[in-house]
């Protein structure tokens, strides 16, 4: 499966819950340049609003995309954030 | 009676222009700082039970990933969240705690206190929640001041260098409440 997004870094946080999505893509979008998309991997549903939410009152990132994904009868919610500098 | 109105003399109008114009330059001056100063948020943490070690955590390592200014004030059992040793063996309490679905007098019997902070340790651990170390680290990490206050580090005998490090000591109430004062939110847990 291929993303319309040219992403730079993958970052996995599948089984970790609140508040470690939100928090672990803050500090990988902190490594990354102007323009460079995330892709953040997590299993906890409420990453869907938290990334959300974070994305929306955090200077510099904006939210591209939010998808469900069936990953073996795992769901997995997958987050492409761009860092705007 | 005159019904001509004088124009005020020239000095005047120079005058006003000159305040009106002092006056524009102060109001788009805090109006830039207002846009350049996020948000602040201090917590004071003054529980040192397991369930209650959480909230001021987790809202301390968010808020510094929002670049929040975060400062956590810990007094009384909040210290033992900062306590190194302390904080990996924070307990839960049976007693009092209606979600445990036992009655108090069964919550109260010995060892009934042991047997709820297992279970929930184990459900932390299979949920992916963070540990409250791990939560401290990444509190610490993003910029997050957690300070032990003082006077209840005295009162319990903890040394600084039990704390955790990066921990802030030597704080008292007054450091706390001029934090709170130009804090945006405050929060005691």
């Amino acid at each position: 499966m291929s993303t319309q997004y040219d992403v730079t870094e993958t970052l996995d946080v599948k089984g970790r819950s609140c508040p470690m999505p939100v928090v672990k893509t803050k500090q990988a979008i902190d490594d990354l340049e102007t323009g460079d998309v995330l892709e953040v991997l997590a299993t906890d549903r409420g990453s869907l609003s938290d990334i959300e939410g974070w994305a929306t009152s955090t200077a510099g990132v904006e939210l591209l995309d939010q998808r469900e994904t069936n990953d073996d009868g795992e769901r997995v919610y997958e987050h492409y954030v761009r860092y705007t500098g | 009676m005159s019904t001509e109105t004088s124009p005020p003399p020239e000095g005047d109008v120079a005058t006003l222009q000159a305040e009106v114009e002092a006056l524009r330059e102060e109001v788009a001056t805090l109006k830039d700082d207002a846009e350049d100063q996020g948000r602040k948020m201090t917590i004071i943490a003054t529980k040192g039970s397991l369930d209650m070690a959480y909230p001021p955590l987790i809202l301390a390592s968010t808020a510094a990933a929002f670049d929040w200014d975060v400062t956590v004030f810990h007094t009384f059992w909040g210290l033992d969240i900062l306590h190194e040793e302390r904080s990996r063996n924070l307990k839960l309490s049976a007693v009092g705690n209606p979600s445990m679905g036992v009655p108090n007098l069964v919550a109260a019997v010995p060892g009934m206190d042991a047997v709820a902070t297992r279970m929930m340790a184990r459900r932390i651990e299979d949920n992916g929640t963070a540990s409250v170390e791990e939560l401290i680290q990444l509190a610490l990490d993003q910029g997050a001041e957690l300070q032990a206050c003082q006077m209840t580090a005295d009162l319990m005998d903890y040394e600084d260098d039990e704390f955790y490090d990066g921990v802030t000591t030597g704080v008292g109430a007054a450091a706390a409440l001029a934090d709170m004062g130009d804090a945006d939110i405050q929060l005691l847990v």
